[in-house]
């Protein structure tokens, strides 16, 4: 198949594009998400991101709160941004954050206002920001503004057979047009973490990863009250036909085909190293890792599911694929691209990675993810320990 | 011919299934994806969709062996054509 050399994307101020146009209206904290979906309730175009944390966080994990909720805003999927916290300050730091990006930005505080107070005024501005969204166009734009996260979940051994090769044989033929490509799930590595190394780019990176996947393990070690053997893998992955998590590994490993990684990014860090492979430490929980992608810049994810997670994310699409034949049937909504034929080797691995490639491009180019047209705007912080 | 049984690697000695389910005495098509070989076997036991067969008879402490890599070891012995699951195969790690 020829690979289409351009989608029609969303350009913004910074010189990214997007594949969706949203208005968001961020809560910076737990308490602030009645005032956030309020304002998304009076003005119809905008959307409410609603989270649990963001008080008294300290350290790393209040550094990762900044990150990720900075990094949401300055996704090229979001046209404007509407911040609303308890109190000023912290409400500044992510309003200047996402104004770097030179995308449309405003701030409001409740404290002093009340909820309805600020509702008002947060309204006012929203509407003002969706109207003016609405009339940005899409454009025609390289394949290299594709910025592509991928996370599998509910994996069984179709996954590792079949759709999460199908992800691989994408990321290689999508790669030398300059795409951005990124992986996680740290934990879900372990039993092919040694493997994995190896396919750093570098030795540095090769090491960067090795440091990242010993300080996950050690943590698990430390907090495990037991073997994990219902965590990981899950009921669902048992179900599936998985019995080890050294089998999920190398089947989720499948995912970035015969590509090496350039680098090892922080949780919902951006890469920062030009276009090609990342390696990002993320939580192994579909909502969670996709968040911290998608603060990290991605545009579109690519999610292969072999008993059927349905999981969404708010402002990243994302692509389901699978290639269990009864998931494929008994939850068809929730698949956007079945290759089943592959088990039955009615099709082979490349027809699978160009139907992928089709998939994503109509996604990029518009179409609705069946998680999006089902509602699904699972958008989860990752907490890294206790507040104070 | 239809395919009831995927291996990924030559070094592999269990198998996946993928048609509905395998039933006990199934004369069993597989397909090795890594030099794209044919071989076959006959089931043991029943098995549903994506659960695995061994390929070889394992013994207690024996590694399992799929994608050509070391993905758990065998916890209590199995015969050629038997499932093979969370009942005789546990993680060597955590």
């Amino acid at each position: 198949m020829e690979i289409p050399k351009s989608f029609l994307g969303y350009k913004r101020e910074n010189g990214r594009a997007g594949t969706r146009n949203h208005v968001i209206i961020l809560p910076v904290d737990d308490i602030s998400n009645a005032c956030a979906e309020a304002v998304a309730n009076n003005i119809k175009g905008t959307i409410a991101l609603p989270h649990s944390y963001g008080r008294l966080q300290f350290g790393a994990d209040l550094e990762l709160h900044f990150r990720t909720m900075i990094g949401t805003g300055s996704n090229p999927n979001v046209a404007a941004v509407i911040v609303i916290g308890i109190e000023p300050k912290w409400t500044k730091r992510i309003v200047d954050g996402i104004a770097k990006t030179g995308k449309p930005v405003e701030g409001f505080h409740i404290e002093r206002t009340g909820d309805i107070g600020t509702v008002m005024k947060a309204s006012k501005k929203a509407q003002e920001f969706s109207q003016w969204a609405s009339e940005i166009q899409r454009e025609e734009c390289p394949l290299s503004d594709l910025w592509i996260s991928v996370k599998c979940g509910e994996s069984d051994t179709t996954s590792g057979l079949a759709s999460n090769p199908t992800v691989g044989n994408l990321m290689e033929k999508l790669e030398p047009y300059g795409v951005h490509l990124c992986f996680g799930e740290t934990s879900e590595l372990t039993g092919a973490e040694e493997v994995c190394a190896t396919r750093g780019a570098t030795q540095e990176a090769s090491a960067k990863f090795m440091k990242t996947w010993n300080e996950y393990n050690d943590f698990i070690l430390k907090e495990a009250t037991d073997d994990l053997s219902e965590s990981q893998p899950t009921a669902g992955n048992i179900a599936g036909g998985l019995t080890t998590i050294e089998e999920k590994a190398f089947g989720n490993f499948q995912k970035i085909g015969n590509l090496k990684f350039i680098d090892v990014l922080e949780p919902a860090e951006e890469p920062k190293k030009g276009p090609g492979l990342y390696f990002m430490d993320t939580s192994s929980a579909a909502a969670e890792c996709i968040t911290l992608q998608a603060a990290g810049g991605f545009n579109i994810h690519l999610f292969p599911t072999g008993q059927g997670n349905i999981v969404g994310n708010p402002i990243e699409p994302v692509v389901k694929l699978t290639a269990n034949p009864l998931t494929a049937k008994s939850m068809s909504e929730h698949v956007d691209c079945d290759v089943s034929k592959l088990l039955s080797r009615e099709m082979n691995m490349s027809e699978a990675g160009d139907e992928l490639i089709k998939s994503t491009l109509r996604v990029a180019n518009g179409r609705l993810t069946c998680a999006e047209a089902l509602g699904h705007k699972e958008f989860v912080m990752t907490k890294l320990y206790r507040s104070a | 011919m239809t395919t009831d049984i995927i291996i990924h690697d030559k070094k592999d000695n269990v198998g996946v299934v993928v048609i509905e389910k395998i039933t006990p005495k199934q004369d069993c098509a597989c397909w090795i994806m890594e030099d794209d070989s044919s071989t076959s076997i006959q089931s043991v036991d029943e098995i549903p969709l994506g659960h695995k067969i061994a390929m070889v008879d394992l013994n207690e402490g024996d590694t399992i062996l799929k994608y050509g890599h070391d993905i758990g070891k065998v916890v209590k012995s199995i015969k050629k054509g038997e499932h093979v699951h969370v009942h005789n195969v546990k993680t060597k790690k955590w």
